[in-house]
């Protein structure tokens, strides 16, 4: 299974009795319904840890870029029309700047230890709280309410899995919580954001800015709002797209249907 | 007027620091130049007129050090390309056509180990890199250790084991076209240019044609020479370069903290102290 492509449905499963095993890419599995496939007998399996540092990399790549406005610039850079670099161009700092972590599992930690060599102070959400050790070695601080993590930040990234709970997460109320120079960072699932509100918070200034490497649906219908926000850069889902990952995850993947086939046990199934 | 100015505080190389301006201020004490660059000032014609100048250094090492890991890794992760298929109007696209390079475990290769350099150095330690340097000395053992650099004594070493090449010297007359032709054919052709110092540092022309024969994989340069570049020039039509407007220092807080040190300097100088950044021709 690679993209969420084929989808998996009560149709599919019947027409394929011999069916043993799914492997998906990717770490997420909220595309497929986990009850239906184990009542077919069918077993499922993810590639969980491999895409994590290269989807932290590009939650950092995404915060860098939108704060120094680095598409923007480049389009200036080479556009026919410029003749000089205006002096009053500026971007925003991000180095000493206030990070909040949305979901500090594999992905949201390791987004923290690079966020801390650029001297950030960072706030974490998070269904539990992590080990002091872990808090200690990269200087975050719980937040057990989103509200607080929301109002102190300059740049809120979201590393969620999408869940029922997680669904909606930031919605209007939430965005204006958010400070008017604060910049959202999207990398976990498309359906975490409220997208509608989110347009409207980029349109009103409610929110200086937000980057996102996942929307609801991807892609989005070409004439979506958020592709014509001057504030907004998008990018295709790109968190594992790194050729030695790919690769890895194809690995990972054939080793999980070998496995599955074999009646051996899957590595990376999920339950 | 002209015999009340004593201080210029030179914003982007404006105005133009010759002979006539001088002869015309003849009061003038301190010239605070706006960032750590003095390429574009004569620093000998200026002292012999008695004039100070002061850089500011401190206020730009973290924003160009920011700056040079946002390009390093828009660049990895082709984010310019992607962002444009993101927002087309066709969204027919290859999957293979998206595809990044790795940036933990990569090797970045800084030339030019300042506070600038030793800065980008920290943070690529934290993405996980491997670190060389080449220095005009080397660094003290605790400072390499702190970010497990590796001191390159030979550039070519650098040159040929870094999958990104972080260009971060200042420009002097033995830094002008550090890399030329000879440079770029030492580096792998999977590495990447970054350039966050000085145009003139690289030889553009050597740069384009390398890039356009697959010596090197791609460029990300937030300087050239000139700036801007002529709107035909070959760089600007290459799609494995991401050029920025030299945007280093260009954020809120840099500029003011620049323009806190420009006054430190010039208050100093009218003063009659010593001056905090003085810049002495050498």
């Amino acid at each position: 299974m690679w993209y969420h492509k084929p989808v998996i449905d009560k149709e599919l499963l019947q027409s394929l009795p011999n069916l043993k095993i799914v492997a998906s890419s990717g770490v997420g599995i909220d595309h497929l319904d986990l009850n239906l496939l184990s009542s077919c007998g069918v077993k499922v399996s993810n590639t969980p840890f491999i895409v994590s540092t290269d989807t932290a990399d590009l939650g950092m790549a995404l915060m860098l870029a939108s704060s120094r406005r680095l598409v923007e610039g480049y389009e200036m850079a080479v556009s026919p029309d410029t003749e000089y670099f205006p002096a009053d161009w500026l971007g925003a700092e991000v180095s000493g700047a206030t990070l909040g972590i949305v979901g500090m599992g594999t992905i949201g930690y390791k987004v923290a230890e690079r966020a801390k060599s650029f001297e950030m102070k960072i706030l974490y959400h998070n269904r539990n709280q992590r080990k002091k050790e872990e808090e200690s070695a990269v200087g975050a601080v719980y937040c057990k309410k989103i509200d607080d993590l929301l109002q102190q930040s300059d740049f809120v990234l979201l590393a969620v899995n999408l869940t029922a709970q997680t669904h909606k997460l930031i919605g209007k109320r939430e965005l204006e919580l958010m400070k008017p120079t604060a910049t959202l960072i999207n990398i976990s699932r498309g359906l975490v954001v409220d997208q509608d509100a989110l347009v409207e918070a980029l349109q009103n200034k409610i929110i200086k800015a937000a980057a996102l490497d996942v929307t609801y649906p991807e892609p989005l219908p070409r004439d979506h709002p958020l592709l014509k926000l001057k504030n907004v850069i998008i990018t295709p889902h790109i968190g594992s797209a790194t050729k030695k990952t790919r690769r890895v995850m194809m690995e990972e993947m054939s080793e999980s249907i070998q496995a599955g086939l074999a009646g051996l046990p899957i590595p990376h199934e999920v339950l | 007027l002209s015999k009340k100015i004593q201080a210029i505080y030179l914003w982007w190389h404006k105005p133009v620091i010759d002979r006539e301006l001088l002869q015309s201020l003849p009061n003038l004490k301190v010239i605070a130049n706006s960032g750590v660059g003095m390429d574009h000032l004569d620093l000998k014609l200026i002292a012999s007129f008695g004039v100070k100048m002061a850089n500011a250094p401190r206020a730009v090492s973290s924003s160009t050090a920011d700056a040079g890991m946002a390009l390093l890794l828009a660049s990895a992760r082709r984010l310019v390309e992607v962002y444009h298929i993101a927002i087309s109007s066709s969204m027919d696209y290859c999957e293979a056509d998206i595809l990044g390079v790795e940036v933990a475990g990569a090797t970045l290769g800084i030339i030019g180990m300042g506070s600038i350099g030793y800065k980008i150095a920290l943070r690529a330690k934290a993405f996980k890199m491997n670190i060389l340097y080449h220095n005009r000395t080397q660094r003290k053992a605790q400072e390499e250790q702190a970010v497990g650099a590796v001191y390159c004594e030979k550039i070519d070493s650098l040159l040929q084991q870094a999958d990104f090449v972080m260009v971060v010297v200042s420009l002097t007359p033995q830094t002008r076209n550090l890399i030329g032709k000879r440079e770029l054919e030492l580096m792998k052709p999977t590495a990447t240019l970054i350039n966050i110092s000085r145009g003139a540092v690289v030889d553009q022309e050597a740069l384009v044609r390398a890039l356009q024969t697959g010596v090197i994989r791609a460029a990300a340069l937030d300087v050239t020479y000139p700036e801007p570049l002529p709107r035909d020039h070959p760089l600007l039509k290459l799609k494995n370069v991401i050029i920025t407007p030299h945007l280093g220092i260009k954020t809120d807080k840099a500029t003011y903290m620049i323009t806190e040190e420009a006054v430190e300097n010039i208050l100093a100088a009218l003063n009659g102290l010593p001056v905090p950044n003085e810049v002495l021709p050498s």
